[in-house]
């Protein structure tokens, strides 16, 4: 096997609601992969749960392994030995994530004594190396610097310096560009990139942004309501949706370029997990769904190109619709 | 005839200062803005975070007053804010914020939002409320059993519609919205887009749309304004701005903009640091970040 992290029905559910329906998800060494849907679909609880990082009051079942090891068996020591060390995580607001009163040197340098050994002028000289790799100008003067002294952008990088200390195998980027400026999410995601080449590290990009994925990813998940709906090569995917889901999300963006036309939404909203529908959880929201829809509940199953799909009745033509909306005026 | 709003000259200061003892220094939020805005017209306002557009449309409605330039709403210029012709005025000038949970008054039910534009400004009887907000609520999209839920019982895309209808509720002509969209999913934020243009268009409104988002805005608006640091660098048509941008600036956003099918390193990627507002640099304040 050649996974490096397999997840295999990992089951989530908060005070006996269930928000995570058996994810299967694998991530193989260096490659670049996406986890898109709106908010409360689960993606990041995914993680969060794969981890150990979810409140003790989350009901978290299922297997983990990374690198065949189960990480759902690990005793506590062992995982923080992981987390940071070979599977690091960065969030959408660094400036809640860093500590506020701990210069930033010492916070990465920090992460060089736990999980690399490192003490002393090798770890400064270390962590020096790893701020200007972010690209945090004038990094030896900034070392004692604290988190609130540097730009919503730098807090990101440094964030980012401080998941790539350990030198992890994995890194969850999740929502890593969300907070930050237009000019500054196309820095981010360009040095996200350039990382994962030199560190030849795998990425999970967790985001609500399709279009941020399809630039830096090679293969994407989409999940609805906490479940992966649909999986597959980020050009495959983006070419020709199956799942009205994923399509529905497409047709939602607006678009930059050529005629201004009516946004296309997606009617209703996202299920109460409270009160899960018993069929697809999409159906009441499909222009697609059936009858047998509302009664079974779709299994993720393979497809042709390596994708997956769970869905009784895919889109059948790709990007014809749009032809077809209105314009303004 | 005049236009629905008319800005000149706009100059708004905010005074900070660094440390506890430092000196202190003049942030310049909004440095000179002037713009129209006819009945039945959007325009887009767009830029990032520290470039004046939200305190550019407070002041546009009188709620964050101009040290200097005035605003004229149908020829009129703009009463001092807390005058009684204010308050008066405010009935026919609306906002919609960001986050509706904080724009919502958590304790009251959606039909009391919205009958409190209508005290507030003596309209119509008790009977005649009752029926406007009904009408209100069916234009905008909500169900009339949600008549008596409160703010937590309903979805992010449910409660922007409440208050899109709460700002509504006076019948105004002029609408400033204020990343009405932002917080909303994909999916729903297209709803509460298609919304906000359906009822632009029936009622002739004239609204000023601001946002960070160019998609949306290009989709919405007839002309747009884009913003960097307190300035309007570039104005023009939506449907040729981002096609053909002239200013670096512009440039530099239209290309940052991820679009699915684009490579990454055809963009162009803005050096340097965002901009400081209490830092301006000389000359032209983009230069250092010009390509």
């Amino acid at each position: 096997m050649n996974n490096l992290v397999e997840i295999r029905d990992l089951r989530v559910s908060f005070d006996g609601v269930p928000v995570l329906h058996g994810i299967d998800l694998d991530v193989a060494p260096g490659e670049a992969l996406g986890l898109v849907g709106e908010s409360g679909c689960g993606k990041s609880v995914t993680w969060l749960a794969a981890l150990g990082l979810l409140p003790g009051k989350a009901d978290v079942s299922g297997s983990v392994r990374l690198r065949g090891r189960n990480l759902a068996a690990a005793r506590r020591l062992a995982l923080e030995r992981v987390r940071g060390g070979q599977i690091a995580m960065i969030f959408q607001d660094p400036s809640s994530a860093l500590n506020p009163v701990m210069r930033v040197g010492k916070q990465i340098t920090e992460v060089l004594r736990l999980h690399r050994g490192l003490v002393g002028a090798s770890a400064k000289n270390e962590a020096l190396r790893m701020m200007d790799l972010v690209g945090i100008p004038d990094a030896r003067n900034r070392f004692g610097r604290y988190i609130h002294e540097f730009s919503g952008g730098q807090a990101q990088r440094l964030m980012i310096a401080m998941a790539l200390a350990g030198e992890p195998d994995v890194l969850i980027a999740d929502e890593p560009t969300t907070a930050l400026d237009a000019t500054i999410q196309a820095q981010i995601l360009d040095l996200l990139v350039d990382l994962r080449h030199e560190m030849s590290m795998a990425t999970v990009f967790i985001s609500h942004d399709l279009a941020a994925v399809a630039q830096i990813c090679e293969r994407v998940c989409v999940m609805y309501a906490g479940k992966i709906v649909e999986e597959g090569p980020v050009r495959h995917l983006f070419d020709r949706p199956y799942h009205p889901y994923t399509r529905g999300l497409f047709d939602a963006i607006p678009s930059l370029t050529g005629p201004r036309r009516r946004l296309v939404p997606i009617p209703g909203a996202v299920p109460d997990p409270r009160y899960m529908p018993s069929g697809c959880a999409f159906a009441l929201r499909c222009d697609r769904a059936r009858d047998f829809c509302k009664q079974h509940r779709p299994e993720l199953l393979p497809q042709p190109g390596g994708r997956q799909l769970a869905c009784a009745y895919p889109v059948p033509e790709a990007r014809d619709i749009l032809h077809h909306q209105e314009e303004y005026q | 005839m005049s236009p629905l709003l008319e800005a000149r000259e706009l100059v708004r200061i905010y005074e900070t200062r660094r440390g506890l003892l430092g000196r202190s220094a003049e942030v310049r939020a909004v440095d000179g803005v002037s713009l129209r805005l006819r009945r039945g017209e959007t325009l887009g306002v767009v830029g990032e975070s520290g470039s004046g557009k939200s305190t550019l449309g407070r002041m546009l409605l009188g709620i964050d007053a101009a040290q200097h330039g005035t605003v004229c709403i149908d020829g009129a210029t703009m009463p001092n804010p807390g005058t009684g012709d204010w308050r008066a005025l405010r009935a026919r000038i609306q906002m919609i914020y960001q986050d509706p949970l904080a724009a919502l008054d958590r304790r009251l039910s959606v039909a009391q939002q919205l009958r409190e534009p209508l005290d507030i400004h003596r309209i119509g009887d008790v009977e005649s409320r009752t029926q406007r907000i009904r009408d209100m609520m069916q234009s905008v999209g909500l169900r009339l059993d949600q008549t008596d839920k409160f703010p937590h019982e309903l979805s992010g895309g449910q409660r922007q519609r409440v208050v899109i209808a709460r700002a509504l509720m006076t019948e105004p002509e002029l609408l400033v919205c204020d990343e009405p969209v932002s917080a909303l999913d994909v999916s729903i934020q297209a709803q509460v887009v298609n919304l906000l243009a359906d009822l632009q268009r029936d009622r002739r409104l004239g609204m000023v749309f601001i946002s960070h988002d160019l998609k949306v805005v290009r989709n919405l608006c007839d002309r747009v304004a884009v913003m960097y640091l307190g300035r309007i660098v570039e104005e023009g048509p939506a449907d040729t701005i981002f096609v053909d941008p002239q200013h670096p600036y512009t440039q530099a956003l239209v290309s940052s903009v991820p679009q699915p099918g684009r490579a990454l390193d055809s963009r162009i990627i803005l050096q340097g640091e965002p901009p400081n507002p209490g830092n301006r640099p000389p000359g032209c304040a983009f230069h250092p970040r010009c390509h």
